[in-house]
């Protein structure tokens, strides 16, 4: 388990891609089977330990920590399992650590409600990095900045095996995957792929800044504001990817059910009803879904998905990714007109003169699900990765608004301990500021410390972790759309608001008011 | 107004709940809103009391002194050295003499009255003098005596073991006046020789390259270069051109620290394999980037929390604090029981919670100002 611990904690400091690779690899190569199966699958997310929730977690911590010296410190480090790791009293001198399979055989080995009594023995033989590493082991979110693609890019590093070969067989591998590491060894022939569906690794846009492009070189898309997915069938087995090359396919599977035809496509994942406008909590609806490795009927009723396709890689078993754009669109149209309408559409070419044309139609669509534009080479083939001068994305101006922060709470993850997640408002007729929003990002490292400051000594009340502040600072918030709420005692909520420049010079009075945010609905 | 506040109460989910029974604690910003419901007895001892909390500082009024005010004073008592308790543009000064010297050098020409360890002297019917807290060199904690009630200013403070100053001496008390700044269960300093090897291991696996430590210039940077030499490494340390100067200092005041050479200007070559120490601003400046391969670590009892070593772009987190951590703050309550516990700054509530569960007298004073987020 040390050996785990160190790893973990290496990814978390390391930010250089490379290293984080090199690391993995060697853990991979030193470590004894199954142990380093084990982590491989914690590492690419397919381990699941059906005995531990992180609710568990939750109630082992209180049952021995006072509630609300917990729940400070829990606000103040920003993670439950680091929080429990670190408030855990010191009880091992790290002689008797349990070994990573030891620790997963005991914990699918007892019951749910035995659980957090087994994950509490083996807390007490631990040091506070390895008790994170095992509660971060125990409830499968290692949030260590690895994606499923990261881990398999190391162990083909490992043993000097190619990650598409890593890929092909995966789906037909189990944890601990012993066969897997047999072949990388040498020591075996590769694994039979069984026929799986596998991931291909996605084509990207660059932002296009300031350029322009030649119309008759290239295609406008919508950029449309989902969740890209991969899908990949064999017609036995059908598997949807996210960007990342990570597995959904548990958090949409009436997509994969829907899908009847044979090859690998490429589209951006939306909720039916979201794309004529209308309500911002659908898009985060996707969001959660996308979380979960199983969702419930009511949740497929409640937010219907469909996919709108961008390219195809292969039909049928015929690989078109080295075709150009013109003949893949071509053979996408086909294929398309073969699926289920309701679950899958194509994504619609822009029909523009030039390129002061498309400028137009960008600028005059407001259509909550419309992110941007894309833009193509007509003779590109479909190519891993960025590549310059082949496609990319031109996401439209955002809409701003002077507002008054009222409210700070901190953050999580990255910016834990910071105040971070900002409420602010707009002033009504009779002078009196309504929040209208809430937002965490946009804002550099420099001005989220001076953001901090100004929270903390400019605090008028504390309502638990929430402060509020002297209304003094106006920030520039920008912000996709606006729309009508009912949640909100303004009357409006903002779409994607992120914090644009911070108006130090400007005087609270002079911020924008309700009606003005109200005339900016479509 | 008290609409969205109650809104916002209400989506954190917590009120603050006070128990009158056994003990009271009052959190700072609540406060004013609890004394108009029910706690106006509390408040009333509070506010006659001969020491008045104020945001930038405490006033020991029948003296007319205060004690680390943030901005100019008549008369002010300084716990120790580092800058946001020492302020320069006070009228007359009363510390250390170690603390002296360094505002000294921090300020040019300040001038004060030096009050040795133990040493004490009266002014407008106070008893004052001046206690070890182990938090630095000159570090004080300042026994305040009147009226037959005895109260203790802790300074910021450590009990853990320190090579570069004189260790903290428990002073029996009324009132304690405690900072908090690693007020929270999750903070444990590890022992500071499993850092320090930590930091020699690191250095051992890349002597290609080097090791740049984070630290602050008074007090965490000269801990670590002693502690290093405590643990037998007597290579030269480089350290960063602000050092130099409170190096010295420190070696003047009987602080032996070894060889020192000045990183600044010296070639890539020249660095491969060493220990180089520099304040945590210059970490990721240009200065930085003459480094060979440098490997970033920070010296600070932040960097127990992975989230914070990883906002600094720290690779190699050193647990290493000079203020008390979670055990070593508790554990002066339950030794010192105070009557009535103060607390400054720093994670002020959570301390303030423990006290309640343990049926101690606290309240929040929570003064502005202090950079708790930054030294430690």
């Amino acid at each position: 388990m040390q050996a785990f611990a160190a790893l973990i904690d290496g990814l978390i400091y390391t930010r250089s891609r490379d290293l984080k690779i090199r690391l993995i690899a060697d853990y991979l190569r030193i470590t004894p089977d199954p142990d380093r199966g084990w982590a491989l699958a914690a590492l690419a997310g397919t381990l699941n330990i059906a005995t531990v929730k992180s609710a568990a977690i939750r109630a082992m911590a209180e049952e021995r920590f006072d509630p609300m010296l917990f729940r400070m410190s829990r606000d103040y480090v920003g993670d439950t399992a680091e929080t429990v790791a670190l408030m855990w009293p010191d009880k091992s001198d790290g002689d008797a650590a349990p070994s990573v399979s030891e620790v997963i055989d005991l914990l699918n080995s007892t019951s749910r409600a035995r659980a957090p009594a087994v994950l509490a023995e083996l807390m007490d033989r631990l040091d506070a990095n390895g008790r994170y590493a095992l509660l971060k082991l125990a409830t499968g979110g290692m949030r260590v900045g690895i994606s499923a693609r990261l881990a398999k890019t190391a162990f083909g590093q490992a043993f000097g095996v190619s990650v598409d070969d890593v890929e092909e067989v995966w789906h037909a591998l189990r944890p601990p995957y012993t066969e897997l590491f047999a072949w990388g060894e040498g020591r075996t022939k590769r694994p039979d792929p069984a026929d799986s569906a596998f991931f291909r690794p996605f084509m990207l846009a660059h932002p296009l800044e300031d350029g322009s492009v030649y119309l008759d070189e290239f295609v406008a898309e919508w950029k449309w504001d989902g969740i890209r997915i991969q899908i990949a069938s064999t017609g036995g087995e059908t598997r949807l990817f996210s960007r990342g090359g990570d597995e959904v396919t548990g958090s949409f599977p009436e997509i994969a059910a829907a899908f009847n035809n044979i090859g690998v496509v490429d589209g951006e994942l939306l909720v039916r009803g979201e794309v004529q406008g209308g309500e911002a909590a659908s898009f985060n609806a996707l969001q959660q879904r996308l979380g979960r490795k199983n969702v419930t009927a009511a949740m497929q009723a409640e937010y219907p998905v469909f996919v709108r396709l961008y390219d195809i890689l292969f039909d049928g078993a015929e690989d078109l990714r080295s075709q150009p754009w013109t003949a893949r669109r071509d053979r996408l149209e086909l294929f398309t007109a073969k699926l289920d309408p309701a679950r899958f559409d194509l994504s619609a070419v822009i029909a523009a003169r030039d390129f002061e044309h498309l400028a137009e139609i960008r600028a005059a669509a407001r259509e909550a699900a419309i992110e941007g534009v894309m833009l193509k080479r007509r003779d590109s083939p479909y190519l891993a990765g960025r590549k310059v001068g082949l496609w990319y994305k031109w996401k439209r101006e955002p809409l701003v608004a002077d507002c008054v922060m009222m409210y700070a709470q901190r953050g999580s993850g990255k910016r834990s301990s910071y105040y971070s997640d900002y409420t602010f408002g707009c002033w009504t007729e009779d002078g009196n500021l309504l929040p209208v929003g809430k937002a965490y990002s946009g804002f550099s490292d420099e001005e989220l410390k001076w953001l901090d400051r100004f929270v903390r000594n400019n605090t008028v009340a504390r309502f638990g972790p929430v402060r509020e502040v002297e209304k003094s600072l106006v920030l520039e918030v920008a912000f996709d759309a606006v729309h009508e709420s009912k949640r909100h005692k303004s009357g409006v909520a903002m779409r994607f608001p992120r914090i644009s420049r911070l108006r130090r010079d400007k005087p609270a009075e002079e911020a924008d008011t309700i009606s003005a945010l109200r005339a900016m609905i479509d | 107004m008290h609409e969205i506040r109650d809104d916002v109460a209400a989506l954190a989910g917590c009120g603050h709940e006070i128990s009158l029974i056994h003990a009271v604690y009052i959190a700072p910003a609540t406060a004013h809103i609890l004394i108009t419901k029910r706690t106006a007895d509390i408040s009333r001892t509070a506010a006659q009391h001969w020491i008045e909390p104020h945001a930038h500082g405490i006033y020991v009024k029948p003296a007319d002194m205060w004690i680390d005010p943030s901005r100019p004073a008549e008369r002010a008592l300084v716990t120790h050295g580092h800058a946001d308790h020492a302020r320069s543009g006070h009228g007359a000064v009363w510390a250390t003499p170690e603390t002296l010297a360094i505002m000294a050098l921090r300020y040019g020409t300040e001038m004060g009255t030096p009050v040795p360890y133990g040493d004490g002297f009266e002014h407008g019917g106070v008893k004052i003098s001046f206690h070890p807290a182990g938090h630095v060199l000159g570090s004080a904690q300042i026994l305040l005596e009147h009226a037959g009630e005895r109260v203790v200013v802790t300074g910021d403070y450590k009990r853990r073991f320190d090579p570069t100053c004189t260790a903290f001496e428990p002073v029996a008390c009324d009132v304690l006046i405690t900072e908090a700044t690693f007020g929270l269960p999750v903070f444990t300093h590890p022992p500071i020789e499993d850092e320090i090897a930590k930091l020699l291991a690191a250095r051992a696996a890349n002597v290609d390259g080097c090791i740049v430590v984070g630290a602050y210039a008074l007090g965490k940077a000269q801990r670590v270069i002693a502690e290093l030499r405590r643990a037998g490494y007597d290579a030269p340390v480089y350290i960063h051109g602000a050092m130099q100067k409170m190096c010295d200092l420190y070696a003047a005041h009987n602080v032996p620290l070894g060889e020192l050479t000045m990183a600044t200007g010296l070639a890539k070559s020249e660095l491969k394999g060493a220990i180089v120490i520099a304040p945590p601003s210059a970490m990721n400046d240009r200065w930085a980037q003459r480094l060979p391969e440098p490997i970033t670590a920070m010296a600070s009892g932040w960097m127990r929390v992975r989230q914070r070593a990883r906002q600094r772009n720290v690779e190699l987190p050193l647990v290493i604090s000079d203020h008390a951590d979670w055990t070593e703050l508790t554990d002066t309550l339950l030794e010192l029981r105070p009557s009535e516990t103060w607390i400054t700054h720093g994670r002020t509530d959570a301390l303030g919670r423990w006290c309640e569960l343990h049926q101690l007298k606290a309240r929040a004073l929570d003064l502005i100002g202090r950079e708790d987020e930054d030294e430690g």
